[in-house]
C-alpha cells in the first residue's frame, strides 16, 4: 500500500494549522506518523505540530498534563507516570513494539487515532483523563472516545489527574512486537473500581455494570469475583479477527478480570 | 519539496516527495547500511537514530526529518568496528544484515542507560529481529562490548 501524501506542512502556529485542518476535508495532523501507513486514504496536506513545542510533561497540584507530542518512549520514562494506580499506564506504553517506534509515536496520535488495537486507551479510560483542544476547550477522554467522527480540532495536551489506588494491566499478544489480542485494565481507587477492556478487537469500553456491582460490595469473595466476571461478559462484546476468535477473547477477559479483581483488592 | 537535514555530521539537502519515507530517501542517497526487511516497523533493520534517538526509517516521512540530525552506522564507524570484533568474537553473526540497525542501536543504548541490566539490554533490541542467531550471541557480544567501554 502507498501512501498518497500531496503537501507536509510544519506549521509555525496553531492558527495556521486550524485553518489548513479546516481547508480541506483530507487534511490530516501527523503524530508520530507510525501508523500512518495503515492509512487508506489520500492525504492533501499533513500538518505537523513539531514547532509548537507541545512535547512537554508538567506536573503540578496533583495534575500531569502532558504534551499531544510527548513520545510513548518519554512518556514510558516519567516517573509520575510510573507510579500511578501501580504503573498500568508504564505497563500498557512500555509494551507497545520497541523503542524506535515508541520513540516516534505520540501520546495524541494514539489518542486521535482510536485505534481499536489501542494498548494506551485501556489504561487512560480508568483514569480522570481530559483532553484540551484548540477550539472545543476541554472534554473528558470517554466523551471524546464515544464521538463517531473526531472533530476538526487540534490536540494540545492530556490532562491526567493524580490518583491513589491499585492497578492491573494485562496485554494478551502472541509475540513481543504483535498487537494485543485482548487487553485488559482494573483498578480499584478512592472513588471505587474501574475496569476497562481493550483490543476486543472493538476500541477500548468500560464494563460499568460489573463496576457498579463491585462497587456494592464490602468483600470480594470468589463468589463475588465470579459474579462480576459474568456482568463483564454480559456487558461487553467481542468478536473474532485474524489474532483470535471471539470465544477464545471471552475466555481470556475472564481469566484476568478475575485476576486483576483479585491482585487489586489484595494488594 | 526540499528537507535539510545533517547526516553523520555532514548538513545535506535531499529533493523528496511529500510522501517519501526516510528509508528509501537515505537509501536514494547512497546510504546503503540502512537495510529494508518487513516495511511496517516490526524488524528494526531500517534503524537509524534521529536526534540521537533510535528509529525505524521506514516509517519515518523524510519530510517530517527536515531540521534533524540523522546518524546511520557509516555515522558511528570505530564504534561499529568495535562492536563487530565482539560479535565475531562471541560468534553472533551469519549474514550481517541486521549488524549495523543493531550498531546504531547499542549506541543509542549506551548514550540512554547507563550500566544496562541484562533486560534492560533485552528490552531495548527488542525491535531488532535477526533471523540467523538467536540473540544469545548477541546479548553476550553487546555486554562485552558495553563493558569494554566503561
Amino acid at each position: 500500500m502507498t501512501l498518497e501524501v500531496n503537501n507536509y506542512v510544519k506549521v509555525k502556529s496553531l492558527q495556521e494549522a486550524y485553518e489548513l485542518l479546516l481547508a480541506d476535508d483530507s487534511n490530516q495532523i501527523i503524530g508520530g506518523g507510525a501508523w500512518l501507513k495503515m492509512a487508506t486514504k489520500p492525504v492533501n496536506t499533513l500538518i505537523d505540530l513539531e514547532l509548537l513545542k507541545l512535547d512537554d510533561i508538567v506536573v503540578k497540584q496533583n495534575i500531569i498534563t502532558i504534551g499531544a507530542n510527548v513520545t510513548l518512549r518519554d512518556l514510558e520514562k516519567n516517573k509520575d507516570i510510573k507510579e500511578q494506580f501501580s504503573g498500568i499506564l508504564y505497563e500498557a506504553v512500555h509494551q507497545v513494539m520497541g523503542v524506535g517506534v515508541r520513540n516516534l509515536a505520540t501520546i495524541g496520535g494514539s489518542i486521535m487515532g482510536k485505534f481499536s488495537f489501542s494498548d494506551i486507551l485501556t489504561p487512560l479510560l480508568t483514569m480522570d483523563v481530559s483532553l484540551e483542544f484548540y477550539k472545543q476547550g476541554i472534554i473528558s477522554l470517554q466523551d471524546f472516545l464515544a464521538t463517531k467522527k473526531p472533530p476538526k480540532d487540534i490536540l494540545l495536551h492530556i490532562i491526567l489527574k493524580q490518583e491513589k489506588g491499585n492497578g492491573f494491566f494485562k496485554k494478551v499478544r502472541k509475540t513481543a512486537l504483535d498487537f494485543a489480542v485482548v487487553n485488559i485494565c482494573v483498578v480499584h481507587k478512592d472513588s471505587g473500581f474501574e475496569i476497562v477492556i481493550g483490543a476486543r478487537p472493538g476500541i477500548a469500553v468500560k464494563a460499568s455494570k460489573a463496576m457498579t456491582f463491585l462497587n456494592r460490595q464490602s468483600n470480594f469473595s470468589e463468589q463475588v469475583i465470579q459474579s462480576a466476571v459474568a456482568l463483564v461478559q454480559e456487558e461487553i462484546s467481542f468478536s473474532k479477527n485474524l489474532r483470535a476468535s471471539k470465544e477464545y477473547r471471552e475466555q481470556l477477559v475472564a481469566v484476568y478480570v478475575a485476576r486483576g479483581i483479585k491482585e487489586v483488592t489484595q494488594s | 519539496m526540499k528537507i535539510h537535514v545533517t547526516v553523520n555530521g555532514y548538513k545535506k539537502a535531499f529533493d523528496i516527495e511529500p510522501s517519501d519515507y526516510l528509508l528509501d530517501t537515505l537509501r536514494k542517497y547512497n546510504y546503503l547500511s540502512v537495510k529494508r526487511g518487513c516495511d511496517n516497523t516490526s524488524c528494526g533493520v531500517c534503524t537509524i537514530l534521529l536526534d540521537g534517538k533510535p528509529v525505524p526509517s521506514c516509517s519515518l516521512l523524510s519530510a517530517k526529518a527536515d531540521g534533524h540530525s540523522i546518524i546511520t552506522v557509516e555515522g558511528i564507524p570505530k564504534e561499529a568496528e568495535k562492536l563487530s570484533e565482539h560479535f565475531g568474537h562471541e560468534g553472533a553473526d551469519q549474514c550481517g544484515y541486521c549488524n549495523p540497525s543493531m550498531a546504531v542501536n547499542v549506541h543509542a543504548l549506551k548514550n540512554e542507560i547507563q550500566n544496562p541490566t541484562d533486560d534492560e539490554i533485552k528490552e531495548y533490541l527488542v525491535g531488532n529481529l535477526c533471523r540467523c542467531t538467536g540473540y544469545i550471541g548477541q546479548h553476550k557480544a553487546i555486554k562485552s562490548y558495553l563493558e569494554d567501554e566503561k
